[in-house]
């Protein structure tokens, strides 16, 4: 079993028992910071993925607001608040509409897969928004969550929920990262580079995309409902075009070399958003602004490549393609 | 009839104040292959220099008929330095990165000018309504519009004319196109790709600018006008074809029409329906309507 566990998979399980020291030790508000973090870093996962495959979405929100919200509609209408079910709510809506909108979706490339995302995200923003019975732009809050009947309470529930968002995180990571290294992750990476080609060779390009597609927003979906649960509150905004920005901002950042990177990255983005508003409340999204033109001037391949040249001193170009950039 | 003159009317003021907001993106993005998403940003800066003039004009008590003046002076003055200032001391040092880098760069920009914004001009909101109701109204079949709406669609067309004209007829022009058939064989030719470059998004820039500094009068001048437009002005040069002029037109026109015409009939859809027409339209032309086709490569 053991053997069969890449590094990556070997550290993001390590990850877990290092995740809960820090849940039992950590100050409660870098706790929550990293629990918040880690449901919004499902997405930019799912955001890496297609990048992958040289699709940039920026309109990953829509899956992560259907996560939200399907958590928060089933608890709202149908008293639902058992987290395993509301898990897989989230994943079954998300892939039954990114399963019809991957049919539309798959044909594009390039700006056209970004705008048209963005704009299919953006029509939920309108509906959510402009509809009065959910809150309109303010949203609605959750139950608090349930587990297979159990309902802790005070210190016990805060921490139970932490758990329950550590190990999905990591599993779906795991998942992910198999994902990448299975056949059909490897097309996406041929289709990145030449999709001609790709279909020359006798696989279908369009099947891949809509297959990475898919599973890109199942996994935004569930970091969708963990995030939801974490704040125990949704809102439109959860889709709004900005917030998918940030996930392709963090997903750029950390380089596309490891499954790792967007999840460490999302924390490093929430640290720095809170010290840049505690240092100055009205100009943190210029030190955000500047920060991303700095590494992308200086850190082309992500923040990720740090580690790696770390890991291979000798050889400063990377020999691995996954380590590239979009379209490099 | 009522409903109808109203959407139509209502729909090409809309257009207009769209196609002025977005024509210097699409422009920016047929030479230059960039998606700038500060675009938002130039808007912002002129809607704030331009309600900022008004503002303080007004207060002399002088005639208000000088405030059209201001409106393009404060446009011009916001877009060219603004411009100069991203394109000379950032941009410049990122061309032939990857298209998308680019959306991100532009990205990052968005954000250091929102704030920019803020502390030149503060959080609160700026209102300068007195160039809109000092011409007064006009009657379109019993309902009142303002003179000024029919002004800025007049505006619109000149710009889009102008542009049209420059790009086609003059000499300038002609070279513009060639940068954009070929970067690298224009600039073996022996044509300055580097200024045209300059100008392209100075240009664009001061467009934004003016946009804004033309709605401004119309809007209560506040944080976040910038997100809002570029998204809307995204669906216009989506809709058009990307980098084409006369396709921002159409783009401009689709998208108002729509707004209009979902703000007269179901309210509620007013926010999406822009976005639908934008999905419906790129569903059946995937690179918009007005997009020339690229081959692919092997």
């Amino acid at each position: 079993m053991i053997r069969n566990l890449d590094r990556t998979e070997i550290t993001l399980l390590a990850g877990i028992p290092f995740l809960i020291a820090c849940g039992l030790l950590l100050p409660q508000w870098v706790v929550n910071y990293i629990q918040v973090s880690l449901g919004t870093g499902l997405v930019a996962l799912g955001v890496m993925i297609q990048m992958r495959a040289g699709l940039v979405s920026f309109g990953q929100g829509l899956y992560f607001c259907i996560g939200g919200y399907t958590a928060g509609l089933a608890g709202k209408f149908f008293g639902i608040s058992d987290i395993f079910v509301l898990l897989l709510m989230g994943i079954a809506t998300s892939v039954v509409i990114s399963g019809v909108l991957g049919i539309l979706i798959r044909r594009y490339r390039e700006i056209f897969f970004a705008m048209l995302t963005m704009a299919v995200s953006m029509i939920l923003f309108g509906m959510l928004s402009s509809s009065e019975e959910l809150g309109s732009t303010d949203g609605f809050n959750l139950l608090p969550p349930t587990y297979l009947g159990w309902s802790p309470e005070g210190e016990v529930a805060t921490f139970t929920l932490y758990i329950a968002t550590v190990l999905p995180a990591i599993f779906c990571a795991i998942v992910l990262n198999r994902y990448l290294r299975s056949p059909m992750g490897y097309v996406n990476e041929a289709i990145r580079e030449n999709e001609l080609r790709v279909e020359y060779l006798g696989t279908s390009a369009h099947q891949a995309v809509h297959i990475t597609y898919m599973i890109a927003a199942a996994v935004s979906s569930i970091g969708g409902v963990l995030w939801a649960l974490s704040l125990g509150h949704v809102d439109p905004e959860m889709t709004n075009w900005t917030t998918s920005g940030q996930f392709v901002f963090v997903a750029i950042l950390s380089g596309t070399g490891s499954i790792i990177a967007p999840l460490v990255g999302t924390f490093l983005l929430e640290i720095l958003r809170v010290y840049a508003v505690d240092i100055s409340p009205n100009t943190w999204q210029m030190i955000l602004g500047t920060v991303m033109l700095l590494i992308i001037i200086f850190l082309p391949k992500g923040l990720w490549s740090l580690v790696e040249r770390k890991r291979n001193p000798k050889q400063p170009k990377q020999p691995e393609p996954s380590a590239k950039v979009p379209g490099e | 009839m009522l409903i109808a003159v109203a959407i139509a009317v209502d729909g090409l003021g809309f257009a207009a104040w769209l196609f002025l907001s977005s024509v210097g993106l699409t422009l920016i993005y047929g030479v230059m292959r960039i998606l700038n998403i500060a675009h938002g940003g130039f808007y912002a800066l002129g809607a704030y220099s331009s309600a900022w003039a008004i503002g303080l004009y007004t207060q002399t008590g002088n005639t208000i008929a000088l405030t059209y003046l201001i409106i393009p002076v404060a446009a011009l003055v916001a877009g060219v330095v603004a411009g100069l200032l991203i394109e000379r001391g950032i941009l410049r040092f990122m061309y032939g990165r990857d298209e998308v880098l680019m959306v991100l760069v532009t990205y990052a920009i968005f954000l250091i000018l929102e704030d920019v914004t803020k502390l030149i001009w503060g959080t609160e909101s700026y209102v300068s309504y007195q160039p809109a109701y000092w011409l007064g109204t006009i009657d379109v079949f019993g309902i009142p519009y303002t003179v000024y709406k029919f002004m800025i669609i007049g505006v619109a067309l000149l710009v889009g004319l102008t542009l049209l004209i420059v790009l086609n007829k003059t000499r300038t022009g002609k070279l513009l196109l060639v940068v954009i058939e070929d970067r690298e064989v224009s600039s073996a030719l022996g044509i300055n790709v580097a200024l045209f470059f300059t100008v392209t998004f100075v240009v664009g820039a001061t467009l934004g600018a003016l946009g804004g500094a033309l709605a401004a009068p119309e809007i209560s001048v506040s944080p976040g006008i910038s997100a809002d437009i570029i998204i809307m002005a995204f669906a216009v040069i989506v809709i058009g074809g990307m980098g084409s002029i006369g396709g921002a037109m159409i783009g401009a026109l689709i998208v108002g029409l729509a707004r209009a015409a979902s703000v007269h009939l179901y309210p509620p859809a007013e926010l999406f329906s822009i976005y639908l027409v934008m999905a419906a339209v790129l569903a059946v032309k995937p690179y918009g309507l007005f997009a020339l086709a690229e081959g692919r490569k092997i």
